[in-house]
């Protein structure tokens, strides 16, 4: 099904049975059994301001779209969503609204924030057909509950999202990478926090085949300036880098084998990859200055038997009995959760069991 | 203000509950006397003032979770305090409450250099966060204004912001953890020093909650190191709508500065008077600070100038050295003060699109002139927070009930034009009725349903956030049982922009 609007999506919420697959790009390897549930045909700008930095997109939209849109004016979406296609083997053309049901959020996450951090509003159709709106088109607001933040990463269980509001920001007029040869992941993490601990405004530190990567943006003097600093303290060279790579995990695309996405605090990169390889051999990439670690690995394996904090979340390979894709919660925050999604689809028909 | 008729049957349990509570923590933690309890009986909406049933003023995660289990067993609502700052009556008691102050709660548990977070107990103040980092070159980004003295927690339960945000965020981006303690005493870790959330983003709502889900106790905060230097300039217009243009072409041109401040002639003029600043005489004022090395702020200032060089500028001040940028600041900084001694005053804090702020202040112009009360504007222009600032006298009668009705059209033209009721105050009591104004039935029914989930007895904060005739049922029949199957839908609906629906629930209320 593909409702052609807000209202005709909740009335077909409201007047099923369901269950429902929402479904925006189908990009991002989230699936559910269901009657599929499109919300490509909720697409379009409802409004830009670029002197206001803020943009309101139906959910539909596709993600394209909007970047060629906020391009034009000299900005982007700062916190860099993923395209998750090549790394999955997915096709189709990722949707604002699936970005947004995901918290797809890219390097840039350790300086700007997530894409939760740059969503302003929502409007959402309920498990129970109702329309749902929260936050607004403005940068500060604290009126009421911040039903915004909850939706983001919801995965589409809490509602079908119908439209969102996002803070944008421009495009810096140069960029520039220092790399840094570094096989080892303990002096690799020294070497991300130093950057990130530096006046520098790193906006991405990842470590990649080897390599440490830090990115350095804004206005060509003001780069120029801190490459120059910050590549003398780390002993780096500055060199041309695909960032879109990194956001993409494109180092374990066309590999076999599971990935996962492994989060922790970033000084134990070093103490996690040495418990992951311990358990099996594994590849690994870290982004976030070590707080995300991308792991390569065999197909039934349980990544998270090795993993002593943090958690883990398989994005690509199949399902297995006992080892869901999202992290099982502890029993109390997993009762909340539960809680939640009994409020807000007391019929279990939206895009159930999806975060498990 | 209107409150719930404080529960006569919770009101003779005093002594017991005392007794109760005196059993589990230290005799002075547990305040009984009316004269000590007289203490928490405001916050900073000082116009209204209750007196609890009893503070508590626990030191440790246990106790707050005794404290807690014990007054849901009793049936007892209890109010969460954090420094007693909040604006909008946020930890304003009832009759019939337990104060829980969190003000002993004040150790640092943890600085991580290499992670950038700092782990403290949540009645430490804002800007001593920042007092256990700055010596490694560190700091804590949100700084509210009242940041001497307001706690984290106060800050959590607000999503507070302050004059730096539009670089740094507000609370909610800069906190990635807590431990909270939930009404029936259950102890809850949520996040943590990663960055993301396994599940759904319970933090994302448990921040700006206003202590209606849980009493945080202990909070993870990112850090940041500090930028080399910052420098402020300050710009003077002779109309407010140049201004508001000047504004929007610094931000067009992907300048973005971490504070641009906005004061208006009858702020200007009576912070110079106070201060005596050296502020220009004109109808707006721009203060903009931007950050870095030394070759990131001259280009930057470089760039603000010439884009203000195009708006016929009435004066362009750089600061040269940190004794000018002082005196730029002093005035901005001593707004709230000059206008106290002016009069009482009453602090708005609505958010609008940055593109409707000529239109705005022409309308709270008109308003003040038919209310017959001076307003005077200070605000964060880069991303829209308003402060309107609304004199009034305390002590001629009736003119707190029209102060009251003047920031209510205010607040209600904030929305009118696609902003919202408060930008970094939190609703607490003073924006609870006016709810209706921004959301419909369903928006608040929604919202609720997260309460009904973490607090199903409504025992925290409850009079609070929702419209009193919207909770009732909730807070009286402790809950709301969770829904069954499909409710009729039937609300208004229409883009986030449209303010169709909005004038929909302005006639509702």
């Amino acid at each position: 099904m593909t409702p052609a609007s807000e209202d005709e999506l909740a009335e077909v919420i409201g007047g099923a049975q369901g269950p429902f697959a929402v479904r925006g790009g189908g990009t991002r390897g989230v699936s559910c059994d269901g009657i599929a549930l499109s919300t490509v045909g909720l697409s379009g700008i409802t409004l830009y301001e670029p002197g206001a930095l803020t943009l309101v997109v139906r959910a539909g939209t596709p993600l394209a779209e909007v970047e060629r849109l906020l391009a034009a004016e000299g900005q982007r979406l700062a916190f860099e969503p993923c395209d998750m296609r090549r790394l999955l083997g997915t096709c189709g053309a990722s949707t604002i609204g699936g970005v947004v049901a995901t918290n797809a959020s890219g390097p840039r996450r350790i300086q700007v924030g997530a894409c939760r951090d740059h969503l302003l509003g929502v409007r959402f159709v309920d498990g129970m057909g109702q329309v749902v709106k929260n936050g607004g088109r403005v940068m500060k607001n604290v009126t009421g509950y911040d039903l915004v933040k909850l939706m983001a990463g919801a995965h589409g269980t809490l509602g079908v999202l119908t439209e969102v509001s996002l803070k944008v920001l421009p495009r810096p007029e140069a960029v520039a990478t220092l790399v840094l040869d570094e096989p080892d992941a303990a002096r690799a993490a020294t070497a991300m926090a130093a950057a990130l601990g530096s006046p520098f405004d790193v906006t991405g530190a990842a470590w990649v085949a080897g390599r440490v990567l830090i990115r350095l943006e804004g206005f060509a003097a003001s780069v120029d300036d801190r490459a120059a600093r910050l590549g003398a303290a780390l002993g780096a060279d500055r060199a041309e880098v695909d960032w879109d790579a990194v956001r993409d995990a494109h180092v374990f695309a066309d590999r076999p084998g599971d990935v996962w996405r492994v989060s922790v605090r970033p000084s134990a990169l070093a103490a996690t990859v040495g418990a992951l390889q311990a358990g099996g051999a594994v590849e690994v990439a870290a982004d976030w200055g070590g707080g995300l670690i991308w792991v390569l690995c065999a197909a039934d394996r349980d990544l998270r038997r090795d993993l002593a904090q943090g958690h883990a979340t398989r994005v690509r390979g199949a399902a297995l009995p006992d080892v869901p894709r999202f992290q099982p919660e502890a029993a109390q925050i997993a009762a909340i959760s539960a809680g939640l999604r009994q409020r807000f689809d007391p019929r279990g028909i939206l895009n159930q069991g999806v975060m498990g | 203000m209107q409150m719930p008729i404080p529960d006569a049957r919770v009101l003779a349990l005093k002594a017991d509950l005392a007794a109760r509570l005196r059993s589990v923590m230290p005799a002075d933690a547990v305040i009984a006397d009316p004269s000590e309890t007289r203490a928490y009986e405001c916050d900073g909406l000082s116009a209204y003032r209750c007196p609890p049933l009893l503070a508590v003023l626990p030191s440790t995660t246990q106790e707050v979770s005794d404290v807690l289990r014990i007054c849901h067993a009793m049936g007892v609502p209890v109010v969460p305090r954090g420094s007693g700052t909040s604006l909008a009556g946020g930890a304003m008691p009832t009759a019939d409450c337990v104060i829980l102050g969190v003000a002993r709660l004040n150790a640092v548990l943890e600085v991580d250099y290499a992670d950038r977070i700092i782990r403290v107990q949540s009645g430490r103040t804002n800007l001593s966060v920042t007092g256990a980092v700055e010596a490694e070159g560190f700091f804590y980004a949100p700084d509210p204004s009242s940041q001497l003295a307001c706690a984290i927690a106060g800050n959590i339960a607000m999503n507070s912001g302050g004059a730096h945000c539009l670089k740094y965020g507000v609370t909610t981006n800069n906190l990635l953890g807590v431990t909270m303690v939930l009404m029936d005493g259950t102890v809850i870790e949520v996040g943590g020093a990663h960055l993301d959330a396994p599940g759904l983003d319970l933090l994302g709502v448990i921040c700006g909650s206003e202590g209606q889900l849980g009493v945080v106790t202990e909070a993870t905060l990112r850090i940041l190191r500090k930028p080399e230097g910052a420098r402020p300039v300050m710009i003077g217009f002779d109309d407010n709508a140049v201004a508001g243009a000047c504004v929007s072409d610094i931000i067009r041109a992907g300048v973005l500065p971490v504070a641009i401040e906005f004061m208006d002639r009858p702020c200007i003029r009576a912070c110079e008077a106070f201060a005596k600043a050296g502020y220009p005489d004109c109808e707006a004022l721009l203060i903009i600070e931007v950050e870095g090395s030394e070759a990131e702020i001259t280009h930057q200032l470089s760039l603000i100038a010439a884009i203000a060089a195009r708006h016929d500028p009435v004066e362009v001040r750089e600061a040269r050295d940190a004794d000018q940028a002082a005196r730029i600041w002093l005035g901005r900084k001593s707004a709230f003060g000059a206008m106290g001694q002016i009069n009482d005053y009453m602090c708005l804090d609505g958010t609008i699109p940055v593109t409707e702020l000529p239109h705005v202040l022409d309308r709270i112009r008109q308003m003040s002139a038919e209310y017959g009360l001076d307003v005077a504007n200070v605000f964060h222009a880069g991303d829209g927070n308003m402060h309107p600032l609304i004199l009034y006298n305390a002590n001629t009668p009736g003119e707190l009930e029209k102060c009251e009705a003047l920031g209510a059209a205010i607040l209600t033209l904030c929305v009118e034009v696609g902003g919202c009721l408060t930008g970094e105050h939190g609703v607490g009591i003073e924006k609870r009725d006016l709810m209706h104004v921004q959301f419909n039935t369903a928006d608040l029914a929604a919202q609720m349903a997260v309460k009904d989930v973490f607090d199903p007895g409504w025992l925290l904060n409850p009079a609070k956030v929702f419209p009193l005739d919207v909770s009732e049922e909730r807070r009286r029949g402790g809950g709301q049982p969770a829904p069954a199957g499909p409710r009729t839908s039937g609300e208004p609906t229409g883009a986030l922009r449209d303010t169709s629906d909005q004038k929909k629930g302005l006639a509702a209320a």
